[in-house]
């Protein structure tokens, strides 16, 4: 028992994470029906600022934080405007290979700018143990579930509550027709872009105590973080942290209690099941075209 | 200027639709018939990975290209072919029965990964075949009594009609032309055939193929069969030039290769999957290129605008460290997709398409021929 819960609770931390780069795939998709292949690239150089910031600068923590996310909404932009405004509205599959070519790229150039050795970020969080009872919980794990929680939260009150976050769902549901109200869609989708970056920094961040950073992490969890958007449904924001807690939790228990070599596995076998049985994905609406 | 006036059905699914193609793919044939006799054998060597490559980018073509079905996970396939192959193998299976036996292996299992697919669409097809491809991955690694797990399994020599066929010999290369011209041949009577025409169908709208009577599901899984069988007889031909095969050659970064492949050649042409494998092999001589010679040129170039020998020295040391960096080969691939998403996504068999049109209509031809034209309206949320 003590063990399934402390499996459960790094599986949800895990999950967190996984949540959390899925998050930005589903932000991006709704704006703009883009699927951003580099998304787990951008939270692997998200976390190569910060190393920047806090390891090779010696900043605090919390300024090297903030300074990464804000560096990396500026990246956002910056590849949504050079590299996906220009080929809005082609066929998918060009899109998804423009961010793989992305991805591709990130990953060469931050290998070759710090190498491809590990590295790793001192966090406040690094060591220290929470105990109840017998149950040990490590500290860096439960400060990415905290911190899902709260950037959940931000992000809610973000797209319910101010008119910036109307726009954006407006635009999500219908470029055209926002576009013809007056809102700046290019700009609002700039903005997504900034958004997702930030959310996944903050992932790379956060990881950074649990997992090493090194340039092939983003290629390795944003492959994690694809399952977790598409079982929650892809365009569904609840369902992307739903899915990644999921996948996380199902990774955890496949590697406590199966043979060696389900862990990878088990969160495929459980997607494809899934899409077989609900295509949509468990939160996903099934839209119909109304003629 | 040439005229070609098409009066029927005939006339268009015409193989060569006038007497310059016979000449133009005489000449080409005739090179890479007397290729392995004049190239060194390093260039060879390529020409046997071209040939590969470009056999597994028209598989991905049939699916991908005129299907218009994505799939990230033709590694995976190729893999089923490479590893059959090698299995048999060691029964003394000849190489015929064990050739045919990969491809149609790895067809059925097309097929049953077909069937899943029929209900996604886009991007939930893409992210089933890359789990379909990691858990092939997996399943190598550990299927040990057939796949020996990590270690990797050794491919004998090829014996054909009680000939051995060394994998760097020229017979190997006319094998691997031969499977390829065979391939190409055989799709280009499958386009023009009905199952093509409906896989073209089903490409341009579901919809309409479907109020059309072509039963959708049906050509689906057809396309993936016949996809996944072309993959996996070039999986056969990669094993026994590569002589020793293992779980980890058979990763989602080949899959994303073959997308490049066709990517870069063009996606709706079997010239640009040839073109494709072409780039795809030849960017390694390229980047050695790169790393040998490109900063004797530039520091040679900053020389003659007068830059003194210690800043000369200064740019070739610079410059030698970028080439020989140890990951230019993916920023050169990350910037060459996406330059050709965002400026050519015909690819250069569309490239050279406006080359040719522009000198057949030379005093008339408009820039805005090709102009592209945006489609927000039409939503993939929608289907």
């Amino acid at each position: 028992m003590l063990d399934f819960v402390q499996q459960l609770v790094s599986g949800i931390a895990l999950g967190c994470v996984y949540g959390l780069i899925a998050l930005g795939f589903v932000l991006v998709y709704k704006a703009t029906e883009v699927v951003n292949f580099a998304q787990g690239d951008l939270m692997m150089l998200g976390g190569f600022f910060a190393f920047t910031f806090i390891g090779m600068l010696g900043l605090n923590y919390w300024l090297g934080f903030a300074g990464a996310v804000i560096a990396m909404a500026a990246f956002g932009m910056l590849a949504e405007r050079v590299v996906v405004r220009p080929i809005l509205g082609y066929p998918q599959f060009s899109i998804i290979m423009a961010t793989i070519g992305l991805g591709y790229f990130l990953r060469s150039v931050v290998g070759m700018i710090w190498g491809t050795d590990d590295f790793k970020i001192e966090t406040p969080f690094s060591d220290g143990v929470l105990r109840i009872g017998s149950l040990v919980l490590a500290y860096d794990k439960l400060s990415v579930i905290a911190a899902t929680v709260i950037l959940c939260a931000l992000l809610y009150l973000f797209f319910n509550r101010t008119t910036l976050g109307t726009a954006m769902r407006a635009s999500s549901e219908n470029m055209l027709a926002a576009y013809y109200m007056g809102i700046p869609v290019k700009r609002v989708v700039s903005i997504v872009w900034a958004i997702s970056a930030a959310v996944a920094t903050a992932a790379g961040v956060l990881l950074a105590p649990i997992t090493f950073i090194h340039s092939n992490v983003g290629l390795v969890l944003g492959l994690k973080a694809f399952p977790a958007a598409v079982l929650g449904g892809f365009g569904s924001i609840p369902g992307a942290v739903v899915g990644g807690v999921l996948i996380g939790v199902i990774e955890s228990m496949a590697g406590f209690y199966l043979p060696q070599g389900w862990k990878d596995v088990a969160p495929y076998i459980v997607l494809l099941v899934v899409l077989l049985l609900k295509p949509e994905g468990l939160f996903g609406l099934h839209k119909r075209k109304k003629v | 200027m040439r005229f070609l006036f098409k009066t029927d059905y005939e006339d268009d699914i015409r193989l060569f639709p006038h007497s310059g193609y016979i000449v133009s793919y005489g000449i080409l044939l005739a090179f890479l018939a007397v290729a392995p006799f004049v190239l060194s054998s390093y260039l060879v060597s390529q020409l046997v990975f071209v040939c590969i490559y470009a056999t597994v980018g028209v598989g991905l073509m049939i699916l991908t290209g005129f299907t218009g079905q994505a799939s990230l996970g033709h590694a995976a396939f190729l893999a089923i072919g490479a590893y059959t192959a090698a299995f048999l193998q060691q029964y003394n299976v000849p190489f015929p029965v064990y050739f045919l036996a990969a491809g149609l292996l790895t067809g059925v299992v097309g097929a049953l990964v077909g069937f899943p697919a029929l209900r996604l669409t886009g991007i939930y097809l893409v992210i089933a075949t890359i789990s379909f491809a990691f858990i092939v991955e997996e399943v190598l690694a550990r299927w040990e009594s057939v796949t020996h797990g990590n270690e990797g399994m050794r491919v004998k020599t090829l014996w054909l009609f009680g000939q051995a066929v060394p994998q760097n010999g020229p017979t190997f290369y006319f094998l691997c032309l031969a499977v390829l011209i065979l391939t190409i041949v055989g799709t280009l009577n499958l386009l023009r055939s009905p199952t093509g025409r409906a896989f073209v169908a089903i490409r341009d709208s579901e919809t309409a193929a479907r109020s059309m009577g072509v039963n959708v599901s049906l050509y689906k899984v057809k396309s993936f069969a016949i996809s996944a069988a072309i993959t996996g007889l070039a999986g056969v031909l990669f094993a026994h030039k590569l002589s020793f095969i293992s779980p980890e050659m058979f990763t989602l970064q080949l899959s994303i290769e073959f997308i490049i492949v066709i990517l870069i050649g063009g996606t709706f042409s079997l010239h640009g999957a040839v073109l494709g494998a072409i780039f795809l092999v030849m960017i390694d001589p390229f980047l050695t290129y790169l790393k040998d010679d490109m900063p004797g040129i530039i520091a040679g170039i900053a020389a003659t605008f007068g830059a003194d020998s210690v800043t000369a020295g200064k740019i070739y040391s610079n410059v030698a460290a970028v080439a020989s960096a140890n990951g230019l080969k993916g920023a050169i691939y990350g910037v060459i997709i996406v330059l050709f998403v965002l400026f050519e996504p015909l690819g250069l068999y569309g490239r050279w398409l406006k080359i040719k049109l522009f000198f057949q209509l030379f005093p008339l031809y408009k820039r805005a021929t090709f102009k592209r034209q945006k489609i927000y309206v039409k939503s993939e949320r929608n289907r």
